[in-house]
């Protein structure tokens, strides 16, 4: 290109830059100032504290905000199942050791939730069990059909994979009132099943079908993302061996279980273990959508957390953090099973 | 007729269509329609008027009934189309209706009174956009302070993500220190610790230090995202140590080194931590519904959800809100949706 108009003898070396990068250098301008001056003293903190002083300094904001949001309120959450009352202060709160965890377990019938003295802690527990085996099943089968369809030879592929992640970006709120909508007496289904002769139905204040709304609307808005790195795993696949069972004649089934399956293995649980543990944490969207009912029948345990510890009168942050920790420990051991399976294939792959 | 058709339905490689093609199409055009559709019917809807919206079976488009002004009627009238017993039909205004007959009066000779079974009339429709949904909401009510509030948020909690969180990339990529492999263990280590299992404890942080009822409140805790520095190490290993060695010998700074060369590298990696940081902070939602329970500091997400918790709901302002909340969003799926793909993909990172 040509650089016209550039002012004769300038030392800019983009002089002859477009007006877009212009503006920008305009609007950077300030942020160099400040960057500039910032400068002096970090040339004198380096000169007497060397390379470690420095590290030490682009540390420390982050560690500072982790340490302060994250890890100490792990340590405090521990202090807290151990305290009751309805203080929120830890100060002001009395020890009363296990109790919280006490109260937690006892139960008549652990079988039965509504023996139990938290029967709210047991039928959240209850039903993100079932949340959590419907869901991620659903929703890994869903996504591995649709990966596997993107994954065919398709016109404007990019197009049809952002069709399938579309729902990913939306707000939990936005899913939850776009389907509340839906689903409401005047809603769209209602009125898609009309001419099939099904009578108006208020859907979301019937256990069972709220419920199955909340699993069905958590698939629909997060079923995108899975599709996506399971698609990443299949294009990984060396072409040459679907080529060789071509050649050979082998039949598609077959292809899919003996090469496809096993060689997508690792991904495939890589995803799972990820949307168990979203799925443990699941509340947004399905807050919305239901607020927990109709009765506790989508009630989770997130809600109740929240409810226990914000919500009811009086406040209990104890027993709030008793069942947190219990939800944490579930968290860490699904984790640890992903970083597991993670470094298998990361020793199946130097292999 | 046949050659288009041949032409139409041919496939690569001049083989014909086989089963899996057809479920292949079923379940793209049946995701196309699932996954857009909900979004589209609610854009749709909330250009509707709260009687269209009470109305079942739905319309798809946002229709009014006309009304008409007739002389000797204070309120302007309804106009509908009505069968008349003759057999033939006429545009009447309705005065009112009694049990299943409605009072109806021709408005060009608005004397008399003409009676038709509701069975009989049609209303007279005309496509229609409510805005004064949208507009409301932002003029009596407090939408337009949300709005500020989650714009406020998810730019000051991005901007502050990504200085804190290249700064630490930066020292765990470039740098050999004692504690190196400790710091990356403690922040691997909180990618297991998701918000809803430290409620209560951050909450009393929180609150502590003054935080509540303030959106910084609702900003510090989540800007130093452990995958934000995950992203962006990954992406400094990549950067040659020779640059630094050399701008060293030029007796560059540590600081300048960071800014002058390390971030305008790491820019591409920038560019997507920002945009997953937008999408984030935007999309926030249990965190600052505990944090901020004052109206006026509500982010949109909190506002509406409150809004349509409450007993009577306002359809048509939430609808209208819903869509308002929508449009960041589905502007970075327009126009960066491939960078997120690729990145997810690449990175395995949400």
């Amino acid at each position: 290109m040509a650089p016209s108009g550039s002012p004769k003898g300038s030392l800019e070396p983009k002089a002859s830059a477009s007006p877009m990068d212009r503006l920008a250098g305009l609007a950077l301008a300030p942020v160099h100032l400040i960057m500039g001056l910032a400068d002096k003293p970090l040339r004198a903190w380096q000169k007497r504290t060397g390379i470690g002083g420095m590290a030490l300094f682009f540390l420390a904001p982050n560690m500072l905000i982790f340490g302060m949001f994250v890890l100490l309120p792990i340590v405090i959450n521990i202090v807290y199942s151990l305290t009751g009352g309805t203080a929120l202060f830890l100060s002001e709160r009395s020890f009363v050791g296990l109790d919280q965890y006490r109260q937690l377990f006892n139960c008549a019938n652990y079988l039965d939730a509504m023996t139990c003295q938290e029967d709210a802690f047991w039928t959240s527990l209850d039903n993100t069990f079932w949340f959590v085996v419907l869901q991620v099943t659903l929703m890994i089968l869903a996504s591995l059909i649709t990966a596997l369809i993107l994954n065919r030879e398709l016109a404007a592929r990019s197009f049809w994979r952002a069709v399938f992640f579309f729902p990913v970006l939306l707000s939990p709120v936005v899913v939850g009132l776009i389907w509340k909508w839906i689903l409401q007496r005047q809603g769209l289904l209602n009125f898609t099943l009309l001419p099939f002769g099904f009578e108006p139905h208020t859907w979301l204040s019937d256990r069972g079908f709220a419920f199955g709304a909340a699993v069905g609307v958590s698939i629909w808005a997060h079923m995108g993302f899975y599709t996506l790195i399971l698609l990443a795993g299949l294009q990984a696949i060396p072409k040459d061996l679907y080529e060789a069972a071509q050649m050979d004649g082998t039949r598609p089934a077959r292809i899919f279980w003996r090469i496809t399956l096993p060689l997508l293995m690792p991904n495939l649980l890589v995803v799972v273990v990820l949307a168990l543990i979203k799925a443990v944490q699941v509340f947004d969207e399905v807050f919305i959508l239901t607020g927990g009912g109709p009765g506790t029948s989508t009630l989770f345990l997130t809600q109740y957390i929240y409810e226990t510890g914000f919500v009811s009168q009086p406040r209990n942050a104890g027993l709030a953090a008793a069942a947190s920790i219990l939800m944490g420990l579930v968290l860490v051991v699904l984790t640890l099973i992903q970083l597991g399976v993670g470094r298998k294939n990361e020793a199946k792959g130097k292999r | 007729m046949g050659n288009a058709r041949g032409f139409l339905t041919r496939r690569k490689g001049g083989k014909g269509w086989h089963w899996t093609d057809i479920v292949t199409w079923v379940w793209l055009i049946g995701g196309l329609i699932v996954m857009f559709g909900p979004a589209v019917w609610l854009t749709f809807s909330s250009f509707k008027t709260p009687a269209a919206l009470a109305e079942f079976p739905p319309s798809i488009l946002p229709y009014v009934t006309q009304q008409v002004k007739v002389d000797g009627y204070e309120k302007p009238l309804a106009l509908f189309e009505a069968k008349m017993p003759d057999g033939s039909t006429q545009v009447l205004a309705e005065v009112r209706r009694v049990g299943i007959v409605a009072q109806m009066v021709d408005p060009k000779a608005p004397g008399q009174i003409i009676r038709v079974n509701i069975a009989d009339r049609q209303p007279v429709r005309e496509i229609a956009f409510a805005t004064e949904n949208y507009t409301k909401p932002f003029t009596q009510f407090d939408f337009v302070q949300y709005l500020w509030n989650s714009v406020f948020v998810t730019v000051t909690a991005t901007l502050i993500t990504l200085i804190v969180n290249s700064m630490a990339a930066f020292a765990l990529s470039k740098y050999e220190f004692k504690g190196r492999n400790a710091a990356m263990l403690v922040i691997l280590a909180t990618l297991m610790v998701p918000l809803s299992v430290i409620l209560v404890p951050l909450y009393s942080i929180i609150s502590t230090v003054g935080l509540f009822n303030n959106l910084w409140g609702v900003i510090l805790p989540t800007v130093a995202t452990p995958t934000g520095v995950f992203i962006l190490r990954q992406y400094m290993l990549t950067i040659p140590d020779e640059l630094i060695d050399a701008a060293r010998m030029d007796k560059a700074s540590e600081w300048q080194i960071y800014w002058r060369i390390i971030l305008p590298l790491t820019a591409p990696a920038l560019a997507v931590l920002a945009i997953f940081s937008v999408v984030w902070r935007w999309n926030d939602f249990l965190w600052p519904l505990i944090v901020l329970s004052r109206r006026e500091l509500y982010t949109l997400q909190v506002g509406l959800s409150i809004y349509s918790g409450e007993l009577n709901v306002q359809w048509h302002y939430i609808l209208a809100m819903t869509v308002v909340t929508m449009i960041p969003v589905v502007l970075v799926f327009i126009f960066l949706q491939r960078f997120i793909t690729t990145g997810i993909a690449g990175s395995g990172l949400k």
